[in-house]
């Protein structure tokens, strides 16, 4: 299936020890940010893969490891981070200013 | 066929909301965003509970699409305009797998549900009745479906395209990183196969890039405009987004859609498969 599970839903079934999570909340002015558009683009600036986060804000990624780029596109603004992600839970925030 | 035959604008849209013989069809694979907030009248389509055969990895049948479309309220001749989430790719598949079955006038909302949501445009979460219709689906074009053994005779005679971010055609990822990595039994791509990720066809709001841009991305790309084309993803969404940028925007002819993809080649036994960039 190519639709994302649902976002910010437990860790239970994943296996930490070979995939490699990258993920994290949007916020805006001291809020979470529902319904943002989160892409991970690769080293090479190229689109990997693109998520809406949760009512809560979060967003989840299921990459290899490597350095990684995280954008956010919302109706309130936009924000960006690079990230180098190991095997495992690599977390992270974007804040829209 | 021109570009605004089959794709229109979201303001087009909001103008011919309601509009008799117009029938506006979101269409993903997870529902529940339909549920929460639609366009308003547009009627639901779920990728996999009513495109896909329960059993058999296929299309529902012929009778069965006929009698999903008659449940839903379309006709044959209404236009029926598709937008979804993912960057369009279900509400694509949907366009061609309409096509496949023979309906008339099929047109895509640029940009989708995202470019909407972007806009702040309004959605609606009332529930959408249509009256029934006696919809007959036509016999399936095969003329842009591609199925397993003409891909692996493509190899080094046809145009294969491989839409897939870099790192699923390097073989270092085997599904789209939003996803668990699993899938098919090998990671990598059909040989002789060019990689133009469905990406590059689209702008960052989700709306496709101009003629000229997508003309010249395929051309530096490689792909011989003399020759048959076969495009392929993991399941054959996105591969249907690139299908829809050749075929009905590009006007290229003869352009089939892989659905097989990825998941599929990927677990044949005995065929060739290429690694890296």
């Amino acid at each position: 299936m190519c639709g994302a599970p649902e976002q910010g839903g437990g860790l239970a079934g994943v296996d930490l020890t070979t995939q490699t999570v990258i993920q994290g909340q949007v916020w805006h002015d001291g809020s979470p940010v529902a319904g943002a558009y989160v892409r991970l683009l690769d080293a090479t600036d190229e689109f990997t893969a693109e998520v809406v986060t949760s009512p809560e804000g979060h967003f989840r990624f299921f990459a290899a490891p490597g350095d990684w780029t995280l954008r956010s596109l919302s109706p309130v603004g936009r924000a960006e981070r690079s990230i180098a992600a190991d095997v495992g839970l690599n977390e992270t925030t974007l804040a829209i200013a | 066929m021109s570009r605004t035959d089959v794709l229109v604008t979201a303001d087009w849209a909001t103008e011919h909301l309601g509009q008799p013989g117009i029938v506006f069809v979101e269409v993903d694979e997870d529902t529940s965003a339909y549920d929460k907030g639609h366009i308003e009248g547009a009627v639901k389509l779920d990728w996999k509970t009513d495109l896909q055969d329960a059993e058999s990895r296929d299309f529902v049948s012929r009778e069965g699409f006929s009698a999903l479309l008659s449940a839903k309220g379309i006709s044959n001749d209404d236009t029926v305009v598709l937008y979804g989430g993912n960057n369009n790719w279900f509400a694509a598949y949907a366009y061609w797998y309409f096509k496949v079955y023979g309906h008339g006038d099929v047109k895509l909302i640029d940009g989708g549900r995202k470019k909407w949501e972007l806009d702040s445009r309004p959605l609606s979460a009332d529930v959408v009745e249509r009256p029934a219709t006696s919809y007959a689906a036509g016999e399936p074009d095969a003329s842009i479906r591609a199925f397993r053994d003409e891909v692996v005779d493509a190899i080094g005679t046809k145009n294969l395209v491989d839409v897939r971010s870099p790192d699923e055609f390097a073989g270092k990822l085997t599904a789209p990183a939003h996803l668990p990595q699993e899938g098919a039994q090998r990671a990598g791509h059909i040989p002789t196969a060019v990689n133009v990720p469905w990406s590059k066809a689209a702008n960052e709001d989700g709306t496709f890039k101009s003629d000229d841009e997508l003309a010249k991305l395929y051309a530096d790309a490689g792909l011989d405009t003399s020759k048959d084309t076969i495009a392929y993803c993991r399941i054959g969404e996105r591969s249907s987004h690139t299908w829809f940028v050749l075929r009905e925007l590009l006007g290229h002819e003869n352009v089939k859609n892989y659905d097989g993809s990825w998941t599929e080649y990927g677990s044949l036994v005995g065929v060739p498969i290429a690694k890296g960039a």
